[in-house]
């Protein structure tokens, strides 16, 4: 145990000394630098940054965990998170790189050449950003408090630290090197413990050709056979079949999570750090191929992860493991709160089954999977370091992404755009980061009392964007005759109908009792979890635009005029008149 | 003007193409048809299940190479690359 302390703080602090040297050697002398790192990132680096950058504590930590128990039903997030990339590389973003402004509201205040569009769309980009950052802070959290064995509010502060300085100093220029380096660590952490589980339990050290294979113990059953076997003979559904809360359920919340992931604005401003559309286009798939690098292994990390907890508790069928021969990683997340178990019947083993009543596994928190994959496996210590590592990289490179596109929305499109226009550069630069320390310390603080655990609130992040910023950016391209007030008030009935739903189920800003519709299933609309609505507020928000639009006249001229001349990728941008 | 027009037109069908693809792999193989697609195996694999947890995405990653080389090609073909 000491010796993976050890390891553990060589593998945190030497990752932290690694990030902070790079923020140092680019840190950000212009607005330029900072917003966008001076335009001049390769299509291969911005691949990674966005990798980094999009995969975060919740893709590292808690996806995996999620597929663990959801089985087939976790599909959402693998389709979900990596479909919107189709989108962004042909819907979005060549033609937002070739407009070539800083920030996705400062594009949505040309297009739609209104001021209160650009407001709007803050106030959209700051709700759908901050609602993500707590999941971020949530995990930088619990692998702290896991792994260093600090206290878990500790744990968080050293994250907003190391995220303030380097996210502070360096902003976007600084960021993107820095999400290269946690690229390559959380890969890495990610992976090697997955080769050596899936080699363990199939012999086929290729997780994804592992999943399929069969077991390795001579039975000649397919894991996954084998799993759906153990699950349903106590009482859990199906592992492969499993489907979460119907068919309908299923594609409003993949379709929502792609448009949301279409609509992030840490996302999308990535795509303004390349020099041109073709490098746009070429980002967008590089940035699939290093996330589907763990988008792939993520399935078979969570149905391993399953049958070796099932096997640990219960080796053969009918004899349980005693409490008191209980591994040493089961005791160490004892500690943490998040496993708990209650003997009910009194006999000194483990039960763990579907049935609330006999079940003696009261809490498996579903974030801890991954996490404590490694050690339930008996891999050595070095690789659980690794992933201590690797899920705090993924946490802090998503949420200094984040918290620029807050900050950039405040300094450069609140500030600079609509209230002082005549800021200087220098005062600018130094506006976004005082705006950014502030939003570390709001983060902080919503990261203290979080909402849910951490993918829940991700995956409402995701619908919040959903149906307000992406509609609003592809109708502003594809709809040439498309109106300001028509998309301020498409975006506006989106947001609002989504965030309603959601609350009138989850509580008014989470506040558990203030729900008004309880969170319960029967009163979910045609079964459609909060979660899943982004899909229907896009829906919404569409309809709206272009019913106000048909009522209203077009975009003037020169409005249409930009339009054409973004759709190609050569020539300069007409500049916007009232802007 | 006018060349502009089918430029877009062009893209229009590729992204349209694209994106049909994008929509049967997904949400057609891997949700609304899984069932019937599950009657047939992958190794281990259901095949409805490959689909929805690596087969999507993996067509995912093709569409956008694809799409990236033929807006390329379609640059060209219309001179209006970047200077």
């Amino acid at each position: 145990m000491e010796e993976l302390k050890l390891y553990t703080y060589i593998a945190v602090f030497g990752s932290f000394a690694v990030y902070f040297g790079i923020a140092w050697w680019a840190r950000a002398g212009s607005t330029s630098d900072f917003y966008v790192a001076g335009g001049g990132i390769t299509p291969l680096q911005n691949g990674m940054a966005i990798g980094a950058d999009w995969m975060s504590a919740a893709s590292f930590i808690s996806m995996a965990g999620l597929i663990a128990f959801l089985g087939y039903g976790g599909s959402v997030f693998l389709m979900g998170w990596t479909g919107g990339y189709v989108l962004l590389a042909m819907l979005l973003a060549p033609y937002m790189r070739k407009h070539g402004k800083f920030t996705v509201p400062e594009f949505i205040a040309d297009r739609y050449y209104s001021k209160t569009a650009r407001v709007v769309a803050v106030i959209c980009l700051i709700i759908a950003s901050l609602t993500y950052i707590i999941g971020q802070m949530k995990g930088v959290g619990v692998a702290f408090s896991r792994f260093l064995e600090v206290d878990y509010d500790l744990g968080l502060y050293i994250g907003m630290a190391v995220v303030w300085v380097y996210a502070v100093l360096g902003g976007m220029k600084g960021i993107t090197y820095t999400q290269i380096a946690q690229y390559c660590v959380l890969i890495f952490a990610y992976t090697i413990p997955a080769v050596f589980i899936s080699l363990q339990l199939t012999g086929n050290p290729i997780p994804q050709l592992g999943l399929g294979s069969t077991l390795a113990d001579g039975s000649g059953v397919y894991l996954l056979d084998k799993l759906d076997m153990v699950v349903t003979d106590l009482g859990f559904k199906e592992y492969t079949t499993d489907n979460m809360g119907g068919t309908l359920n299923m594609f409003a919340y993949t379709l929502s999570l792609m448009i949301g992931t279409a609509g992030l604005p840490h996302v999308i401003m990535r795509f303004f750090t390349v020099p041109s559309v073709k490098a746009a286009r070429m980002s967008a798939g590089y940035a699939l191929v290093f996330i589907a690098l763990l988008y792939t292994v993520a399935p078979a990390v969570g149905a391993m992860a399953r049958l070796n907890l099932m096997n640990t508790i219960e080796p053969v069928a009918g004899q349980n493991l005693e409490y008191a021969e209980r591994p040493q990683w089961f005791k160490d997340w004892e500690k943490t709160g998040l496993l708990q178990y209650q003997d009910k019947n009194n006999d000194g083993k483990i039960q763990y089954t579907a049935n609330a009543e006999t079940n003696e596994m009261v809490k498996v928190d579903r974030d801890i999977m991954v996490l404590a994959n490694p050690a339930i496996a008996n891999l050595p210590n070095w690789v659980i370091a690794l992933v201590a590592a690797g899920g705090i990289a993924a946490a802090l490179s998503t949420a200094a992404g984040l918290l620029l596109a807050i900050s950039s929305s405040v300094s450069h499109d609140l500030m600079k755009g609509v209230l002082t226009p005549d800021i200087s550069e220098k005062n600018e630069l130094f506006a976004g980061r005082v705006v950014m320390t502030i939003s570390i310390i709001v983060a902080g603080y919503l990261g203290l009392n979080p909402p849910g655990f951490a993918a829940g609130t991700v995956a409402l992040a995701f619908g919040l964007a959903a149906s307000s910023i992406f509609p609003a950016l592809m109708m502003g391209i594809f709809s040439k005759k498309m109106s300001g007030p028509a998309a301020v008030w498409g975006m506006c009935s989106g947001i609002g109908v989504t965030m309603l739903y959601v609350f009138q189920h989850k509580g008014i800003m989470f506040i558990s009792g203030t729900e008004f519709l309880g969170g319960l299933e029967p009163n979910w609309f045609f079964g459609i979890s909060p979660n899943a609505f982004g899909a229907v507020g896009a829906l919404v928000n569409f309809t709206v635009a272009f019913i106000i639009l048909k009522a209203t006249s077009e975009a003037p001229q020169h409005i249409q005029d930009m339009v054409e001349n973004f759709r190609t990728p050569h020539g300069k941008v007409a500049a916007a008149h009232d802007h | 003007m006018e060349n502009q027009s089918s430029y877009w037109r062009e893209n229009l069908r590729l992204i349209f193409i694209c994106l049909a693809i994008w929509f049967v792999v997904s949400f057609g193989f891997g949700i609304l048809l899984v069932e019937q697609l599950n009657e047939f195996r992958l190794g281990g694999y259901k095949l409805g299940f490959w689909f929805a947890q690596q087969g999507s995405i993996y067509t995912f990653l093709g569409l956008i190479f694809w799409y990236t080389k033929k807006m390329n090609d379609l640059d060209k073909k219309y001179n209006v690359e970047e200077e």
